[in-house]
């Protein structure tokens, strides 16, 4: 049917135009499908139909298949196709052919050779039958060129036909087929012709076989010389390949290019490893250095020296980097001066470092001679701008060092000296029996060689290890700063480690410092619960604060890290009073902290300007309030309200500005009466310059003198009578008229204009129809779904008409038939009736006859 | 006696003197033994004692052996020549008198344990008392409680000296019977009225206990027959009082009245109006009553006004109190101390129901609107999430106020027009001004209150935010939030290498700060 279809649809494509010329037979057998509607762009594919034509062509279908069956139903033999390889694809028609051929020519030699004895054997000549050859003896050769066989044919032609179609001997030419029976008169003549020619052809072929001879003999040569230059071949192509690119310059370049970004990172990362390979080769070598001298075998020992880098250190680029970033992180025209001075300083860090670095690489050697010297350097150039009376001592301790001998000393130090190699500890006690006990430059190095020792690089459980060791450190780092008194400055020499282990597991150092600040978090909350109020918490939170802002960017609007610190600190301002001066120096602390924290974003802190208040007030003898209130932590009257004040003038005279230290935080510490009225008095004098950082910082804001009036009602109150010394008297004056210079006006706010509601529109909505007649707004298997469904409903409906059809078809076939057979009988009968009738009659007559004579 | 016979021995001989006493008036003497172990000093004993006076008691009490009716003294009838029946009855009363007198100041004991004991054997003397009475009845199906007996347990329990929490919670499982909260309240009435006849100085021990006394009783809400009595009674009578909660009300209402009037210290003041609004209040007779209370407290300023607050708007709400000068007042309540008080929460869901009224004056909503922002630059974060969206919600609520966020064409100002001093809220100028400081809070260094002030730059949106999750926000929990909150990966990290603890040196802790 489809063919129909087909056949149809090529119809209609054409009748437009051809109908009209095809000689439309009747009008009347043409069907006309009307539309109701003219639809753009649907095809119309069923609008006209010769319902007769079809019927016409289907019944002749049927005749020639259905019928055929039906006639031949009760046959039972079968034709069947014997012909080798007809319904085998798989053979190609030639091949089909010759084998075909073989078949016969061994069916027709299998009956016809029986008796032959001699000629089941052809001979060939160039895959040739002899025979034939010999039967007509001019060939064309196949090898011979086209235009000499024309010649030759021309030639042959000319004298078979010169002679004016009298002579022919081949079979081959029908047309000389005909003179075949001419008179052989000039049969020799034509052999002659014929052996010419022969000649002239051997000629040619002895001719070409020169010439194959003489090629093979070349290549031969060539061969030869070939091995002679295969040496040179390399250099040979690369000119060929410098030549190449020299016309195209571009392409040299793009393959260069190319070559290049290839190359590089495998190159990079392989540097990586094999530094940390080298590293722990070195570390292992010193190792057993260590082991030798340590049983006393001294000996010369020329040490090489390698450069130390640390794990992470790569390259300048990563500094080069960081600096773009800074440029970029300031905006100001004030903090433009301050990052050239910062720059340099991170200069002269990274000159630090690698100071620092190269020091403890030469530790390998002599521990202490080189160790003790620069490391006390290293810390001297730290101190001098902090604290001056740390100075002497280490001068002391240095030249000391200098006076034991060299020999005593490396056996000294091969026994006391650190280990080389270091497991990663599992647990904290492990790190802490590691690291106790030890000088400060022991525990550095006994931390940066667990570091280096346990690379990531080099074994696949070593970042787990390292991971876990930040968190061990940072515990430690908690556990110093609670020890009394805190060992500070190894915690300020293991920021840094923190610092690198922080920048290789971003992710499981923010989890540590996140656990780390929970507990104190949960510890204060338990305490405010049950008491209602809580104790400022020690020295290891603020440093661990501390530690948050060194190891995270604290300008981020929002950080997983920096801002549940900030929301501690907030906890730590607000909610745990002022009890003593150690807690005064705390809270001093994390304000300056929070002051840190937002130095860059210089976002806006309502806890601290109400605690330098507070800080503030207890510096003043108490009175009525006015215009301002202290909130939480603060009280207007209590025990705590006079604790800064200082009433002692000696005291005060003798004072001098210091920074304050953060001992001063750890613990209770006798201090002297007057030691103590100090340290007081450098509260309040830190406590006004954080203040007067403020008020530079929120000068900007709308609401500028709402925030400061309490305090300024505070200070002016304050400086009327004070007797506190000159210097402070100052400060409260600078900080009073930087407050008072701010003038600002106030500008009425208004909301950004929304956007108006648009109206309703009523454009109709268009939605693109991709296909007609398709369901719309289905996903591709559900559409491919339903097409299938839709085609097999459609074939269903197709094949059943068909069935109807072909029985139809049959039923009218068997009916003819018996109608036919009934037609026949009938006239048989009527015959037979009329034969009767005839003979009755005659014999009647005969009788009629008979009564009549 | 022997004196050294430990408990073992005691309970043995305890036993048997039960058994003498119980089986022939002939060895009532044996009682004697029995109160002398009363005395002792061990505390087996004292228990073993305790249980064996009930046993006695509790039997006696049953058979009717205890004489009836008021009492006379001993010698009197001991000299008497009445029958020797009536002489062991009283004897034997007297006996009992003095044994419940002990078990009274048992109550003192040190160990938790003997006070337990003796609260409860008291208690079930009491209620055989009430079965059984001790006095005659003055007419048929008269109501009789053993008032003077259950007076004696409350004195105990309402001790000046010991606090008596743990034995007033055991106590509180008998405020369940309705004669008994009944009878209570009237005792504790009785009891504080006269508090203060004997000592002029009132220990704070004695305020505490009869606070847990007093908050302990609890009223049923609904209407209904109270029959659920301690006392077994055989048919409870309408004519009682005890049967209508009219009659439990006013006690209630006495005995709180009774509390009240003294000079209660201070913390006992914020413990009554932490629970007034809850549990005082609803059940009074005479709500009204409480006016000169809640007004006196609400006056004195601080967290006293900040918990009367809850009172007075139960009473202005639901009982038509008119209070002159209502807003004035709870405008001068917000100081900075506002934020930071354990009572925030409570306020600020107060203050909400307060300004809810949308026919309050426009310039009051806006003093209040101004006050509470400009009280907002002191406080901390966790409070500022809550106060931001309550000053929005004002703003929403009274689109007059909207001037204080939009005002177009309004000339530029040298000084903020807003008065923060004046206490009256007309005066201050509050709508001449703009919310200044929602625009500093802006820039607060915590992103999510950074996020709600920032509201107020676009319009605002119709409708308002609910406040009440947030009242009771606690620092911890921000943190919390904060902790859990996902950020964005990796973590974002320093770039600028650590140098050490306090930094470079010119760092604001390095100046302030060293190491050593």
């Amino acid at each position: 049917m489809g063919k129909a279809k087909a056949a149809g649809a090529r119809r209609k494509a054409l009748g437009a135009r051809r109908d009209p010329v095809k000689a439309c037979p009747n009008p009347f057998e043409v069907k006309v499908n009307r539309q109701k509607f003219q639809i753009l762009g649907r095809k119309t594919r069923h609008d006209v139909g010769l319902p007769g034509v079809s019927r016409a062509r289907a019944i002749r279908k049927r005749t020639q298949t259905l019928l055929k069956e039906y006639k031949e139903r009760d046959k039972s033999n079968v034709f069947r196709d014997k012909r080798f390889g007809e319904y085998n694809s798989n053979i190609s028609a030639e091949e089909k052919m010759m084998k075909r051929f073989a078949l016969e020519q061994q069916r027709h030699h299998e009956k016809k050779s029986i008796y032959n004895l001699n000629e089941d054997e052809e001979l060939t000549h160039y895959g040739q039958s002899l025979a034939d050859i010999e039967k007509h003896n001019d060939i064309v050769d196949s090898d011979s060129d086209v235009e000499e066989r024309g010649t030759l044919s021309a030639e042959l032609t000319a004298t078979h036909f010169g002679g004016g179609s009298r002579l022919l001997h081949t079979k081959n030419f029908q047309q000389e087929g005909e003179e075949g029976e001419q008179p052989k008169s000039r049969k020799e003549l034509i052999e002659e012709l014929i052996a010419k020619s022969k000649q002239e052809k051997r000629e040619r072929q002895a001719q070409r076989e020169d010439a194959l001879e003489l090629t093979e003999k070349l290549d031969q040569d060539w061969k030869e010389i070939q091995i002679l230059l295969s040496h040179k071949t390399p250099k040979s192509e690369k000119r060929d390949k410098k030549e190449k690119p020299k016309p195209d310059a571009y392409d040299m370049m793009v393959r260069e290019l190319g070559f290049e970004m290839k190359a590089q990172p495998s190159n990079r990362m392989k540097t990586e490893e094999e530094l940390a390979h080298e590293e722990q080769e070195r570390l292992r070598k010193l190792e057993a250095e260590r082991l030798r001298r340590m049983l006393g075998k001294d000996e010369d020992e020329n040490f090489k020296k390698p450069k130390h880098m640390s794990a992470d250190d790569l390259n300048d680029g990563f500094v080069l980097d960081k600096d773009d970033r800074r440029l970029l992180s300031y905006k100001d025209g004030k903090m433009n001066v301050e990052e050239d001075v910062q720059e340099e300083q991170s200069q002269e860090a990274s000159g630090d470092k690698s100071e620092e670095d190269e020091s403890e690489g030469s530790t390998g050697e002599d521990p202490e001679e080189s160790d003790g010297p620069e490391g006390h350097s290293d810390l001297a150039s730290d101190v001098e701008s902090e604290e001056e009376n740390e100075k002497p001592e280490k001068e002391h301790q240095s030249p000391e060092k200098g006076l034991i001998t060299r020999g005593q000393k490396a056996q000294n130090a091969a026994s006391t000296e650190l280990p080389y190699t270091f497991a990663a500890p599992e647990s904290y006690e492990e790190l802490r029996s590691l690291l106790s006990g030890r000088s400060m430059e022991e525990q550095l190095l006994v931390v940066e060689r667990i570091q280096k020792c346990n690379h990531p690089s080099l074994a696949v459980g070593n970042k787990a290890k390292l991971e876990k060791l930040f968190g061990f450190l940072l515990e430690y780092v908690g556990d110093l700063a609670i020890d009394d008194p805190p060992d500070l400055r190894v915690i300020d020499k293991l920021v840094v480690q923190l610092y690198s282990l922080c920048q290789m597991f971003p992710e499981s150092a923010s989890d540590s410092v996140k656990f780390v600040l929970r507990d104190a978090m949960h510890e204060m909350e338990e305490m405010i619960e049950t008491k209602g109020r809580a104790a400022l918490p020690g020295l290891d939170v603020l440093i661990y604060l501390k530690i948050v802002g060194l190891l995270f960017p604290t300008s981020d609007f929002w950080h997983p890290v920096v801002t549940p610190a900030l929301v501690c600190m907030s906890q730590l301002l607000t909610k745990c009073p002022v009890l003593s001066l150690q807690d005064v120096v705390k809270g001093l602390f994390v304000c300056c902290l929070f002051l840190e924290y937002v130095s860059l974003s210089q976002r806006f802190i309502p806890e601290l300007v109400n605690y330098i208040l507070g800080i503030l007030y207890i510096a003043t003898p108490n009175k009525q309030s006015q215009g301002y209130a202290l909130v939480h932590p603060f009280r207007a009257r209590g025990k705590n309200s006079e604790l800064l004040l200082v009433s002692d003038r000696e005291d005060m005279a003798t004072w001098q500005r210091s920074s304050l230290s953060l001992r001063w935080a750890s613990g209770p510490r006798t201090q002297t009466a007057t030691e103590a009225n100090h340290i007081r008095l450098s509260c309040v004098a830190v406590a006004l310059s954080l203040l007067k950082r403020c008020v530079l910082m929120y000068s900007t804001l709308p609401s500028f003198h709402a925030i400061t009036s309490p305090v300024r009602a505070l200070l002016t109150e304050h400086l009327m009578d004070c007797s506190h010394p000159h210097e402070l008297q100052e400060l409260y004056q600078s900080v009073l008229t930087e407050m008072e210079n701010q003038k600002q006006l106030y500008r009425p706010l208004t909301c950004e204009k929304s956007k108006p509601v648009p109206l309703k529109l009523f454009t109709p909505r268009l939605v693109k129809v991709l296909e007609f007649g398709r369901k719309q707004g289905s996903s591709k298997e559900e559409q491919e779904r339903k097409k299938l469904i839709h085609k097999h409903k459609r074939e269903f409906k197709g094949a059943v008409r068909e069935i109807r059809k072909d029985n139809q078809f049959l039923a009218r076939m068997q009916l003819s038939e018996i109608m036919e057979r009934d037609a026949e009988r009938k006239r048989k009968v009527r015959q037979l009736f009329n034969s009767l009738a005839t003979q009755e009659g005659e014999w009647k007559a005969l009788k009629r006859k008979k009564f009549k004579k | 006696m022997e004196r050294e016979m430990g408990p073992e021995s005691a309970r043995q001989s305890l036993g048997r003197w039960l058994e003498a006493v119980l089986a022939s008036r002939g060895q009532a003497n044996a009682v004697f033994d029995i109160l002398a172990v009363l005395q002792s000093e061990d505390q087996e004993e004292i228990q073993e004692a305790v249980r064996t006076c009930s046993r006695l008691f509790g039997a006696l009490l049953e058979r009717g052996e205890l004489f009836v009716g008021p009492l006379p003294s001993e010698e009197m009838v001991m000299a008497g020549s009445r029958g020797a029946v009536r002489k062991y009855k009283v004897w034997m009363r007297h006996r009992y008198h003095s044994c419940c007198n002990r078990l009274g100041e048992l109550l003192a004991h040190s160990s938790f344990q003997v006070k337990e004991l003796a609260l409860s054997t008291l208690l079930k003397f009491v209620q055989l008392e009430g079965t059984h009475p001790l006095e005659k009845p003055k007419w048929e199906g008269n109501y009789l409680f053993p008032r003077k007996l259950f007076k004696l347990v409350l004195g105990g329990l309402l001790s000046p000296e010991e606090d008596h929490s743990l034995l007033l919670s055991q106590f509180r499982e008998y405020l369940e019977y309705d004669d008994i909260r009944y009878h209570t309240m009237q005792a504790a009435a009785d009891a504080l009225a006269r508090v203060s006849d004997r000592h002029p100085e009132v220990s704070l021990t004695f305020w505490n206990n009869a606070f847990t006394l007093l908050s302990a009783v609890s009223l049923p809400r609904q209407e209904r027959s109270l029959s659920n009595f301690y006392v077994p009674r055989s048919g409870p009578s309408d004519k009682w009082k005890v049967t209508h909660l009219r009659e439990h009300r006013k006690a209630f209402q006495a005995m709180w009245l009774s509390l009240l009037k003294h000079k209660l210290p201070l913390s006992l003041y914020k413990k009554v109006l932490v629970i007034m609004h809850d549990s005082v209040l609803p059940h009074l007779a005479q709500p009204t009553l409480m006016i000169d209370f809640l007004s006196s407290a609400y006056d004195l300023g601080g967290a006293v006004s900040l918990l009367a607050l809850n009172g007075l708007f139960i009473l202005i709400h639901q009982h038509n109190l008119e209070y002159p000068d209502f807003y004035r007042k709870l405008y001068g309540l917000l100081d900075p101390s506002v934020f930071h008080v354990k009572y925030r929460a409570r306020f600020f869901h107060l203050a909400d129901l307060f300004l809810s009224s949308s026919h309050l004056p426009a310039y009051l909503v806006a003093a209040f609107a101004k006050r509470l922002a400009r009280l907002a630059l002191t406080a901390p974060p966790e409070a500022l999430l809550m106060v931001l969206p309550f000053i929005c919600n004002l703003l929403r609520r009274h689109p007059a106020c909207r001037v204080l966020v939009h005002r177009p064409q309004g000339p530029e100002l040298d000084a903020d027009p807003f008065d923060p001093a004046e206490e009256d809220p007309a005066k201050s100028r509050a709508l001449e001004s703009c919310l200044w400081e929602l625009q500093a809070l802006q820039r607060h260094y915590h992103p999510e209150v950074s996020k709600a002030a920032s509201v107020i730059n676009q319009v605002l949106s119709v409708p308002e935010v609910s406040i009440a999750p947030l009242l009771e926000l606690t620092t911890y929990e921000l943190f919390e939030q904060d902790l859990k909150k996902k950020g964005p990966e990796p973590v974002p990290l320093e770039f600028i290498p650590a140098q050490g603890l306090l930094g470079r040196r010119d760092d604001l802790c390095a100046q302030h700060f060293t190491l050593s």
